[in-house]
């Protein structure tokens, strides 16, 4: 166990370097470190001067991938690519372009994602997976037909319009939630209502659906039948024997996800004015702030790795015929 | 199994809100409403706080109630006036020739060799409670040095308990200049003010120089050497020298760069661990204002507190003709500031905004295109007025010309449409015409906006009105007013030019025009449409070529673009500010200057330097005329238009009188917190009947179905 | 003789082209096969499937004419050479004609007469009004509001007339085509000629023809729309205009093409990719295996939006670098559309591979395939014979259901900054400016209902077609209960 384990971490580190190169690349494509000395410097009265200063003091001085002037390893450990990269590693994510620490940014901003992200995930499972049983449980009755067909048009709706709608309703309308915003501690409560519930609804299609076609699939499986047969209530058979077993795909799918929880949605927060990690990677984006860039992409590989791990380790607690080699 | 519905389960929640009182939608704590506190909001965090580098509109808005630089403008009057801030009175200006000697004050400019400013500030100033200033007992620093165990402790700003003050000198002021140099800092008026700063430059070469044998943040003692052109007279007595004339050096005196800083602040901040934890100038300012930033949360809110070390200041006794009227002198002798605090919160997108200042939650906004037919209507004659709706709230409108300046370049070093040639002027006339601002102006601005007839808007000295004003390549003045010349004109002078019909005489080939512009976004597109739309009026394809800004800085850098849209703001009231932006040796190509257009005409560019010095007056009108007709026959620019700014506040913010010129307005500014609170519960009484609706909906769903699958249930029971 | 068009492809037309190619190719292929052709059939007579298929044939149609592109010549003085305009036009353009050109100031909402925005005007005494000035094209052939309800219930009773002749025809056509016995076998199970009558209670009975009936009658129903909205079309904005006085109705057609080149082509470029890694990985198994898992979790474990993200701005890069390559807005606007496409299918390629990894893995171990292996048959045509067949039906779902997820990523990518071009019609861009318009007051509703009806019209039917697809070729996911 705790070996399968290590070799998982080892193995993430090469898909980290592939992972930092492929973001370096595509950054650097576009990006000069001119580029990004002019944008920190600002619009009005740049001089070529203030320019070279900027990329001497942020390190931006040294060649992308070889360096021609370097003596021996120095060829290629002088470089942006190795010193930017490598303190990554170390989770030393070093300054943002603006001056301000990555690492504690990233500390105090995550905390806001979470209490969107996690509510939105726990509370969404909740929901989904009790609509798509309702609709197991009343199958071929006008409820799960019209559960059906409402999860297709539901599906089909942009979530763009979920959020229009959600803040003109609630909001403007009828009074009850602030359009936006966000409070830390226990003002916070106002605040996250709306995002949430626009969060659940818009997923409530797509995953409902698959939740349902999951039980489907279990509840014509033979050793369902068999509990029927043996009298048992339609109530135990869906609870115990279909939902046990529908445990691993569901498993499958969210416990990836969860550990990427941490940064947050780019769209919802966006929208909502949540001061969290995923409107600090769209504004990191537009500012073309490398340094932020870099690092949450980091962050999402490692999480998203972690997530990987978790699915493996989960499935041995819920089904424990599955064993790690 | 009984899931709860989200219906359900938002009434309770909503419920329980609804219970602890106040309007359920209020974004901020219950209870600050009924103090005096201004809302108010940001967009974009600002970068920078430290007075050396801020230079953005949204960093002034914070720097501007912290720190006090020597002169202010006055708050009413009209044109804007200069007069003393910490300053006893206005700077004594004296000449000297290139020999040091003291000149009359009438000497010719060619004499000129320097100019020195001698500022004598108000004693007794005190720097706001900051823990760089804190002293123990013995009289020594608190903070300095300080040991990495106790910074380990301190993580937020408000850790560092002990706070002290000390009295404003004039080294202060004197160090602030040295700061501009200063190599770590990257001013963005170093570049400039080196040309005119006596020693300015050489001085930021041996910083340079010190910076690079030191450690990357080690303390980089700018004490070590004396710049020649800022120098401490007595304890409460500075001197700037500068290379030349330079009247309009005056009004660099009013802003944020030439405020004081304490060394003791940078001393403080460069001790190690202090960047780590977001502790730096740039982030956590001192200085002696009305105000001092109480909470630096970039991602949720700013809070501007009351210094209560402020010195004494009073609200303007007098003003304009018509400001008693209008209650603006209803303050008048009072102590400033009028306010406690003032809570700006970030709100990226208009629409939230909107809707809470609407909501009462905002004291203030401004007008986006898409709100302003809601609350503005415009009178027969053209003139705005607020919509009854908004009447009704008792929301007030105040609007400004702004001193800015919007114009459509074109690339003189483009061989299509640059150039002097006469078939490429030909062509930049016709361009001239086709964009109908007054259109553009009613579609994109809701009338928020004057078409432009030259470089000089409203307010700026040499501005003329009436038919004398006209730019007649564009306009004709007919009934009274100026009246755009019509497309049949425009389609005339693209024949003249060789492209009847926007075809090439000699070849049939179309012409083709290229548009460079980094917008991007729902509004950009419709306004690109229109670009396309107008000058494919004249036959003339119009491409876009959108980029990124990188790309587009590059471009215009470079000399690639051909037809752009810019912009410009006045950093002070004088033409000077505007002329300059198509002098010649201003280019932006070769000399990344701000001349976008790369305009050079040799006879603008000798009468610009004439102008330059001149004092306001009829001789400096007419060169100024001559000036503004040679841009307009040459045609570098579309003159667009000169921006107005509306700005709505609730009838309980008084004294909102907009000054586009001062950074430093929030000390006057007073709220009513009583009518504020009861309007926002007027205003936001919760509506939840759709709630119990969706309940009571999801419920009919439900209800028959687990009925009707109970009876199923019976019914298998039994036959079983 | 010149011509008086010179035809334009487009890199986004000639791929759309290959991918119609690509669909003629396997639509002969599962002809040729009944054991292909048999889940077809099963679509043919799903209700849901076939009045999805109409719709959607429908979007196609109107997509493939927006993607026949030329330049028109301009009239040349003689002795000079032909000149074409820059602007390139679709057959669609030409089609709907008057709804491009008639551009108002601003905004009008939909059926109306007066700009929606009041405007100063001046008397011809010389005196100043500011009123709702009168649109340019809509209704301007009448007189006043008073006579336009009358107008377009009379455009709307030509459309319909005319609808109703269309719909009659297909009718008839379908009766025939059923009662010649050409179409699926008829209830007596043999084919055969039925005659008008058979054929008719055929058709309003049969089960096995169910889906054609559905389809039929969304045909219909469609066919009566239609009627009536060219009818009414060119007289009036039928869906209002936008802030620069554009149609909102024809943007709404504009955008279609976008949102089914999005839908389409990011599938064309990820299908060779995640069909060959996918394949390989799960079929050779060790060093390949483990390099094409490594490219995926690398490629999966960077945040999506920021790939794309930094991948569209490397092609904004690039077009910007080769500005000799586009002459036209089209051309650049339309690259920037395929970059796009192929940068989501570069992302979203790793799902599909790594089920067919899972899925080649089960059949490598398939007792018939071992046996095929141990006869020494060679890994290709053990690959084309046995394998590809076989997970065919999984590549087919996760394409008709990553169709759907595509159009509705746009508009999200759009809102970001990072979707197609600004000038390019797409219902995100659409979408995007009507979150401003909600604002307004008096609120400006109907570019955002535009888009939402367009896209959920296109949406909803590709869920359901996707649904009965993947019924049809995976009985056991369908669930009826």
């Amino acid at each position: 166990m705790l070996n399968y384990v290590i070799r998982r971490v080892l193995y993430a580190i090469p898909i980290l370097i592939g992972v930092n190169l492929i973001t370096f690349a595509l950054f650097f494509v576009v990006n000069t470190p001119d580029d990004m000395a002019r944008i920190h410097l600002g619009a009005k009265h740049v001089t070529p001067e203030a320019i070279e200063r900027w990329k001497v003091e942020h390190g931006y001085d040294r060649p992308l991938l070889f360096n021609q002037e370097a003596e021996g390893t120095g060829k290629l450990t002088e470089t942006l690519f190795v010193n930017k990269s490598l303190a990554l590693f170390a989770l030393d994510f070093g300054l943002a372009d603006d001056g301000r620490d990555i690492a504690r940014e990233i500390g105090t901003r995550m905390w806001p994602s979470l209490a969107i992200a996690l509510p939105t995930f726990l509370v969404g499972l909740a929901v989904y997976i009790s609509f798509a049983l309702t609709l197991v449980f009343f199958r071929a009755t006008y409820l799960d037909l019209t559960g059906v067909v409402l999860s297709v048009v539901l599906m089909s709706i942009s979530g763009l319009f979920y959020i229009i709608g959600g803040q003109y309703l609630l909001g403007k309308l009828w009074h009850l939630v602030p359009v936006s915003g966000y409070a830390p501690g226990w003002g916070m409560f106002k605040f996250l209502i709306l995002p949430i519930a626009v969060g659940v609804v818009s997923g409530l299609g797509d995953s409902s659906r698959f939740y349902r076609t999951l039980f489907l699939e279990e509840i014509h499986k033979d050793y369902v039948r068999t509990a029927r047969a043996k009298g048992l209530s339609e109530r135990v058979v869906l609870f115990r024997h279909v939902l046990g077993n529908a445990m691993i795909p569901i498993l499958t799918g969210a416990v990836v996800v969860i550990p990427r929880l941490f940064l947050g949605s780019l769209i919802v927060e966006s929208f909502f004015g949540i001061p969290g990690l995923g409107s600090y990677t769209i504004e990191a984006i537009q500012a073309q702030d490398f340094a932020i860039v870099r690092s949450m992409v980091f962050l999402g590989s490692v999480l998203y790795i972690v997530g990987l791990l978790l699915t493996d380790l989960s499935y041995t607690l819920v089904d424990p015929r599955v064993r790690l080699e | 199994m009984r899931p709860w519905p989200v219906p359900v389960f938002l009434l309770i929640l909503a419920a329980l809100l609804a219970a602890c009182g106040g309007p359920a939608n209020n974004p901020h704590p219950a209870g600050q409403a009924g103090g005096r506190i201004l809302f108010s909001a940001f967009e974009s965090r600002p970068k920078h706080l430290d007075p050396a580098r801020s230079y953005s509109e949204n960093e002034v808005v914070f720097t501007g109630q912290i720190y006090e630089p020597p002169l202010q403008y006055h708050y009413l009057k009209r044109p804007y006036e200069l007069e003393p801030l910490t300053a006893e009175s206005m700077p004594k200006v004296t000449y000297h020739g290139a020999d040091g000697g003291v000149l009359p004050d009438n000497a010719a400019t060619e004499a000129i060799a320097f100019t020195t400013y001698e500022i004598r500030i108000k004693p007794s100033i005190r720097y706001q409670p900051h823990p760089a200033l804190a002293t123990d007992a013995a009289g020594k620093p608190r903070y300095f040095p300080i040991s990495p165990r106790e910074l380990v402790d301190i993580d937020d700003f408000q850790d560092f308990t002990a706070t002290g003050s000390r009295e404003l000198t004039a080294e202060d002021y004197v160090y602030q200049i040295k700061r501009l140099a200063n190599p770590r800092l990257n001013s963005p008026i170093f570049g400039l003010m080196g040309e005119y700063i006596v020693g300015l430059r050489e001085y930021g070469k041996q910083l340079e120089k010190e910076a690079a044998a030191l450690p990357k943040d080690a303390y980089l003692d700018l004490d070590r050497y004396p710049l020649e052109g800022a120098r401490v007279v007595d304890r409460y007595t500075y001197r700037i020298r500068i290379r030349g004339k330079y009247p309009q050096f005056v009004y660099w005196l009013a802003m944020p760069f030439f405020a004081p800083v304490p060394a003791e602040a940078e001393r403080f901040y460069t001790q190690p661990g202090m960047s780590e934890k977001n502790f730096t100038l740039d982030w956590q300012p001192v200085g002696t204002g009305p105000f001092y930033l109480a909470v630096n949360d970039p991602n949720r809110q700013m809070v501007l507190r009351r210094n209560p070390n402020y010195h004494p200041d009073a609200y303007p006794t007098g003003g304009d003709p018509g400001d008693a009227d209008e209650g603006l002198l209803a303050d008048a002798g009072k102590p400033l500031p009028l306010l406690d605090e003032a809570v700006y919160v970030l709100e990226k997108e208009d629409i939230p905004y909107w809707t809470k200042f609407l909501q009462g939650y905002y004291d203030t906004s401004g007008i986006s295109s898409d709100t302003f037919d809601q609350a503005i209507r415009l009178g027969p004659d053209g003139q705005p007025d607020l919509t009854p709706d908004m009447g009704e709230r008792g929301i007030e409108l105040s609007t400004a010309v702004r001193t800015s300046l919007w114009y459509v370049g074109f690339n003189m070093l483009d061989p299509d449409i640059g150039g002097t040639g006469e078939r490429a002027r030909l062509i930049r006339q016709a361009v001239s015409i086709a964009l109908n601002y007054e259109q553009f102006i009613s579609i994109f601005l809701n009338g928020r906006g004057i078409p432009a007839q030259g470089p000089l808007p409203p307010g700026i000295y040499g501005y003329r009105e009436g038919e004398a004003g006209i730019n007649p390549a564009v306009y004709r003045w007919e009934n009274n007013r100026p009246v755009r010349r019509g497309l049949d004109e425009a389609k005339a002078l693209l024949a003249r030019a060789g492209y009847p019909n926007g075809r090439d005489a000699a070849t049939g080939k179309p012409l083709t025009l290229y548009f460079d512009t980094m917008a991007s976004g729902p509004d950009a597109k419709s306004r690109l449409d229109w670009y396309r739309k107008q000058i494919g009026a004249l036959g003339v394809q119009l491409i876009i070529r959108d980029t990124d800004y990188n790309r587009f800085q590059d471009k215009m850098l470079k000399g690639n673009a051909q037809i752009f849209e810019w912009g410009w703001n006045a950093d002070y009231p004088d033409p000077e500010n505007f002329l300059f932006l198509l002098y010649g040796p201003n280019r932006k190509v070769e000399k990344n200057g701000e001349n976008a257009a790369n305009y050079a005409n040799p006879e603008f560019d000798r009468l610009f330097l004439q102008m330059k010095d001149m004092p306001n007056g009829p001789a400096r009108q007419a060169v100024i005329d001559r000036m503004v007709e040679i841009v307009r026959h040459d045609a570098p620019w579309v003159f667009a238009f000169y921006q107005k700014s509306f700005g709505l506040r609730h009838g309980w913010v008084k004294n909102g009188k907009p000054n586009l010129m001062a950074n430093n307005t929030l000390k006057y500014r007073r709220v009513e917190p009583a009518a504020r609170h009861a309007y926002q519960a007027r205003w936001n009484r919760p509506v939840w009947w759709p709630l119990a609706l969706m309940a009571a909906a999801l419920a009919a769903l439900v209800v028959p179905a687990t009925l009707a699958y109970r009876r199923h249930l019976r019914a298998t029971a039994r036959g079983a | 003789m010149t011509l008086s068009f010179r035809p334009e492809i487009l890199w986004s037309d000639a791929l759309l082209f290959l991918l119609l190619a690509a669909l003629a190719v396997f639509a002969w292929q599962v002809g040729r096969h009944e054991h292909l052709r048999e889940p077809w059939r099963r679509v043919g007579r799903s209700r849901m499937g076939m009045g999805a298929a109409v719709l959607l044939a429908a979007y196609a149609l109107v997509g493939i004419l927006d993607s026949l592109h030329f330049r028109p010549a301009l009239p040349a003085e003689p002795g000079q050479p032909v000149h074409y305009a820059a602007e390139v036009h679709s057959v669609l353009d030409t089609l709907v004609g008057p709804l491009r050109t008639q551009v108002e100031e601003t905004y009008s909402a939909p059926l109306a007469l007066h700009l929606y925005a009041k405007e100063t005007m001046e008397l011809p005494d010389g005196r100043q009004v500011r009123d709702f000035p009168r649109l340019k094209f809509g209704g301007a052939h009448l007189a006043g509001v008073e006579a336009r309800a009358g107008d377009i219930a009379g455009h709307i009773g030509m459309g319909l007339l005319a609808g109703g002749v269309a719909s009659a025809l297909a009718l008839g056509l379908a009766l025939v085509f059923v009662g010649l016995g050409a179409g699926p076998q008829g209830p007596s199970g043999s084919p055969g000629h039925l005659g008008i009558t058979g054929a008719w209670s055929a058709l309003s009975r049969s089960s096995s023809l169910a889906g054609l009936r559905a389809g039929l009658i969304v045909l219909c129903l469609l066919l009566l729309l239609a009627a009536a909205v060219i009818q009414l079309a060119p007289h009036y904005h039928i869906l209002g205009t936008d802030k620069v006085g554009q149609d909102v109705f024809y943007l709404s057609l504009k955008s279609v093409r976008t949102g089914l080149l999005i839908g389409t082509l990011t599938t064309l470029i990820m299908l060779p990719l995640a069909l060959f890694l996918g394949v390989a990985a799960g079929y050779y198994g060790g060093r390949a295996d483990d390099a094409i898992q490594y490219l995926y979790t690398t490629l999966n474990s960077i945040p999506g939006v920021l790939l794309i993200a930094s991948a569209v701005l490397v092609a904004q890069v690039y077009i910007e670098t080769h500005p000799e390559l586009f002459d036209t807005a089209a051309a650049r606007s339309d690259l920037r559309l395929v970059f796009l496409c192929l940068i989501l299918g570069m992302t979203s390629w790793t799902g599909l591979a790594r089920l067919l990894r899972g899925e080649t893995l089960k059949l490598r171990e398939m007792d018939y395939i071992q046996a095929a292996r141990a006869f020494g048959i060679s890994h290709l045509r053990i690959l084309g014979r046995h394998i590809l067949p076989n997970v065919a039906h999984l590549v087919l779902i996760a394409v008709v259901i990553d169709f759907s997820g595509l159009v509705l990523a746009e508009a999200v990518l759009s809102y970001v900054g990072v979707g197609v071009d600004p000038v390019t019609a797409s219902w995100g861009n659409m979408i995007n400016g009507a979150r401003l318009e909600l604002a307004r007051e008096p609120i400006v509703w109907w570019q955002l209902a535009a888009a939402f009806v367009f896209m959920f019209a296109l949406v909803l039917p590709a869920n359901l077609f996707a649904d009965s697809v993947r019924e049809a070729f995976d009985p056991r996911a369908g669930g009826q209960a």
